[in-house]
């Protein structure tokens, strides 16, 4: 049985992404695989060629967000649900990496001892119990799904089961995200406080700051996009894909078919908590940095208007909202910052206003092709 | 200690010299080239203690004391004075010369300076050198401290003063003088005098048993003063917290109740209040200075129309747009709200800006036990209750809002039968808006006013009315003044940041089992 479904499962993922995206998907592990790669290590630094770290940095960053915008859209472009607090998950699933990274980093630190750096400053003799293991790579992977899963499962349940939706759902996971970022940065709860963990050294034995440990997590980020693509479409385009959606549009006529859209609701929230948190492990090692104030509000909403900018219920426009505005925000920052947040106000105006469909429902409506 | 030591002289002299006019034979001293003689002269009026003195002290540490033909006059900006009586000396003289006077002297004369305080007209400056006395009690300022108590007329500082003379009383050699400055300190409730009788209760340090007894009484009668103050005082500022959270509240209970829609830029019109205020500040200081204090009235009405505008300015260019789209409206919410916040920002500078209180505003209730309750927060908490008993009025006793009230029960019913929903939206929206903005004046009182003081309210005032329940009025109430007290007595118990987690995590599970919040109105609707 088990052998059946396995055999299914390989022709339905690529059955599930159409011809076209399969080329696009093929065009960017091209270039994120092979090129983009090539020229940042084998072009001489002089050359027009050469691909600097500053891009392969950024690159992976955004291709991180990008993750988390296909998570965020998985649950509020398909099943209705807007998460204010997304953040929360991609913040843990830092935190939970950035554990063992910190222990990586050994006797290395500015006091040279067995503890983080932090919890010398802090007069800590031990490590705390939920640090235990944490210098273990595969514990901590485990960590950062289990972590992010276990408490969006905790909380999915409590908040589904009593049908809260809407905007006070949002509201909601608003307030659990602020109330772990006041949790994080308090120096007792044993995460760095408002510091965070920073100066890492290795990874798995490799250096942080070499072009080849970079130009693998930058692989490995678009690896991991490439397959939250594929299995996330998989997702929606299957019999649970269209029981969420119908959720979406009707949950009271979903209920009164006879289905309970409790499991439904649950199972999109944790998987998309869950890709979320990868995003944070994968982000944090290439950034260098993980402190509270990627569990701040605003942070969070943010990663709202990546999806409506490119187009929420269209798997790729995430991707594309994801780039965009973020390509835009380091312009900006760079160029005119004093206008970065009128220009960010304005697009969550305009885009809510004007572009309900984002990007991707524009260009689908300009190039006469059927709604999504 | 210098002060101490004049104390000590002044009680000392204090019972020898009766009050006179002041001796022109000491003054002239004063003149003198001998800083032996100069010593001499200011230890004599420092223990005469009265104010003709303190004058002439204080214009010698300021250098204005002059010799003019053998007499001494003050040199008091034009005019001259006389030394000796205060009258002015006309013509003024035209040859003088200053007193100067070297370090040792200036230490003598600070330290005369300082325990003159205790007998200066100001009450203010005497308040301020009895809690100073209070720190230094000691046996020799025992008859300085009894000859100010004799002149002493204000409650307050007869009983600080009389608290330190008890303090003295601890340490005589008289069981029976002791026992009756035990019972004296009864009265207090300052942690201080605890650790003072504390000793008592010990054999060692006190032989006799009936001042061991007393001791422990005071001792426990100071202890329950403290604990019934600080309940109070607890108790006090959660309600003043919970009146901020209340006039957040209130104006997004309206605009959730009436249209369904989340307001995040609610914060922002908090701050938009705040600094209509403080542009009102500015209105003041440049054109009524003499009525600057009362800039805080005037700022109530700017502030509400300043905010409702930018909420009418919302509603009409934004809101409308989004009706049946709640979660974008959200999203659109908080894009104007980054605006203003940039807007803020670029107009009155990233920093913070500066808000006076008014004088009648500052000072507060002592309950003593060092518990105060501010006037500020005393204000606000009336002020809230005052825009809740208008807002309450407007929404049950106008047309206004008997139409606010249709639209939130049923948009298409009260559409029917004739009701401009349009018209009634913008202006729930416009009063919503300029609730938030008075809001904002009252939070300008207590809280700093920037950029970004809208966001440290908004998750806040979103728990108030998700708890008290869509457009419901006695449920924001309850709620806000619910909250703010709860987040108070969580503050003290077990610090600010676990406080506000514990009240969030609350109010998360609150929901689970009431998802309608307090007062839910009972309906028979489905969504969707």
């Amino acid at each position: 049985m088990e052998l059946a479904i396995r055999r299914q499962l390989v022709p339905r993922l690529i059955g599930a992404v159409p011809r076209a995206g399969w080329v696009a998907l093929a065009a960017l592990g091209l270039v994120a695989f092979v090129i983009l790669p090539a020229l940042h290590l084998l072009a001489p630094a002089g050359s027009r060629l050469h691909v600097s770290a500053y891009v392969i940095t950024v690159g992976g960053k955004i291709m991180c967000y990008a993750i988390v915008a296909v998570a965020l859209d998985l649950i509020w472009g398909y099943g209705g649900i807007l998460s204010l607090g997304h953040g929360l998950f991609f913040a843990l699933g830092g935190y939970a990496f950035g554990m063992y990274l910190m222990r990586s980093i050994g006797r290395e630190g500015v006091y040279q001892a067995d503890l983080p750096d932090f919890m010398v400053f802090l007069d800590w003799k031990s490590l705390p119990w939920y640090w235990r293991g944490t210098d273990h790579a595969p514990w901590a992977f485990l960590l950062v799904v289990a972590v992010p899963a276990l408490l969006a499962l905790v909380f999915g349940l409590f908040a589904f089961r009593s049908r809260i939706r809407g905007v006070y759902f949002s509201i909601i996971t608003q307030a659990l995200t602020f109330a772990a970022m006041l949790f994080f940065f308090r120096n007792e709860t044993g995460f760095g406080g408002n510091n965070g963990f920073t100066d890492f050294k290795r990874i798995m034995g490799f250096s942080v700051t070499a072009p080849s440990t970079r130009v693998v997590l930058f692989v490995l980020t678009a690896a991991m996009l490439a397959a939250t693509l594929v299995a996330t479409r998989y997702l929606v385009r299957s019999k649970f894909g269209r029981i969420l959606t119908a959720i979406r549009d009707s949950e009271s006529r979903v209920m009164f078919l006879g289905y309970d859209p409790l499991p439904y609701k649950l199972f999109a929230w944790t998987v998309s908590a869950v890709l979320c948190a990868v995003a944070g492990a994968l982000y944090v090692p290439q950034v260098g940095i993980i402190n509270p104030s990627e569990m701040s509000p605003g942070n969070s909403i943010e990663i709202a208007i990546w999806v409506a900018v490119g187009g929420r219920g269209t798997l790729v426009g995430a991707v594309v909202g994801a780039a965009l505005v973020n390509l835009a925000k380091s312009w900006f920052t760079a160029a005119f910052p004093e206008y970065w947040l009128f220009f960010l106000g304005l697009l969550f105006i305009l885009v809510t206003r004007f572009m309900p469909e984002g990007v991707v429902g524009l260009g689908r409506r300009l190039l006469g092709g059927r709604p999504a | 200690m210098r002060a101490l030591s004049y104390l000590v002289l002044a009680a000392l002299c204090a019972r020898a010299a009766p009050a006179f006019a002041l001796d022109e034979g000491v003054l002239s001293k004063l003149a003198s080239e001998d800083s032996d003689d100069k010593i001499a002269a200011i230890r004599h009026l420092a223990a005469v203690a009265d104010p003709e003195g303190l004058r002439v002290l204080r214009a010698l540490s300021r250098e204005e004391l002059q010799v003019a033909g053998g007499r001494l006059v003050i040199a008091d900006g034009d005019r001259v004075l006389d030394a000796a009586t205060g009258r002015e000396v006309r013509p003024a003289p035209e040859a003088r010369d200053a007193i100067t006077i070297n370090n040792r002297v200036r230490r003598e004369l600070g330290g005369a300076l300082a325990a003159l305080r205790l007998f200066d007209p100001d009450r203010g400056v005497r308040l301020a050198a009895a809690q100073e006395l209070m720190r230094i009690a000691s046996p020799a300022t025992e008859v300085l401290l009894e000859r100010a108590l004799e002149k002493e007329t204000d409650r307050e500082i007869r009983t600080l003063l009389s608290l330190a003379r008890a303090e003295v009383g601890l340490k005589a050699p008289d069981p029976a003088a002791r026992l009756g400055a035990v019972r004296a300190l009864g009265a207090s409730g300052s942690p201080r005098v605890r650790s003072l009788l504390a000793p008592l209760l010990d054999e060692r340090a006190e032989a006799d048993a009936t001042v061991r007894r007393e001791a422990r009484k005071s001792i426990d009668a100071i202890d329950a003063r403290v604990a019934r103050a600080e309940l109070l005082g607890r108790v006090f500022s959660g309600l003043s917290l919970g009146s901020i959270l209340l006039l957040a509240a209130l104006g997004l209970a309206i605009t959730y109740g009436v249209m369904g829609v989340i307001n995040m830029a609610h914060g922002e019109l908090l701050m938009v209040g705040a600094y209509a205020t403080f542009a009102m500040q500015g209105v003041f200081e440049r054109f009524l200075p003499q009525a600057r204090g009362w800039y805080v009235v005037a700022a109530i009405p700017a502030a509400f129309v300043a905010a409702a505008l930018v909420g009418v300015l919302m509603e009409r260019t934004v809101i409308r747009f989004l009706y049946h789209r709640p979660l974008e409206t959200l999203l659109a919410t908080w894009g104007v709200s980054l605006v203003l916040i940039q807007a803020a920002r670029m107009t009155f500078g990233a920093q913070n800006v500066d808000l006076a209180n008014p004088s009648w505003m500052s000072g507060g209730i002592d309950l003593g036990a060092s518990v105060v309750l501010p006037w500020n927060r005393v204000v606000i908490i009336g002020f809230s209750l005052g825009v809740l008993a208008v807002v309450w009025l407007l929404m049950n006793r106008t047309r206004l809002g008997m139409f606010v009230r249709a639209v939130t029960q049923n948009r298409a019913m009260a559409s029917c039968v004739g009701v401009s929903t349009g018209l009634v939206d913008t202006a729930a929206f416009g009063l919503g808006a300029g609730i938030a903005g008075l809001g904002g004046v009252a939070l300008s009182q207590i809280a700093n006013v920037g950029p970004d003081m809208g966001q440290a309210y908004i998750v806040d005032s979103f728990m108030v009315v998700v708890l008290g329940g869509v457009g419901q009025l006695a449920g924001a109430v309850g709620a806000a003044l619910g909250l703010g007290v709860v987040a108070k007595f969580l503050e003290g118990w077990a610090g600010a940041v676990i406080a506000k987690i514990a009240v969030l995590v609350f109010v998360i599970v609150f929901i689970q089992k009431r998802p309608q919040g307090l007062f839910a109105v009972r309906g028979r609707c489905i969504e969707g």
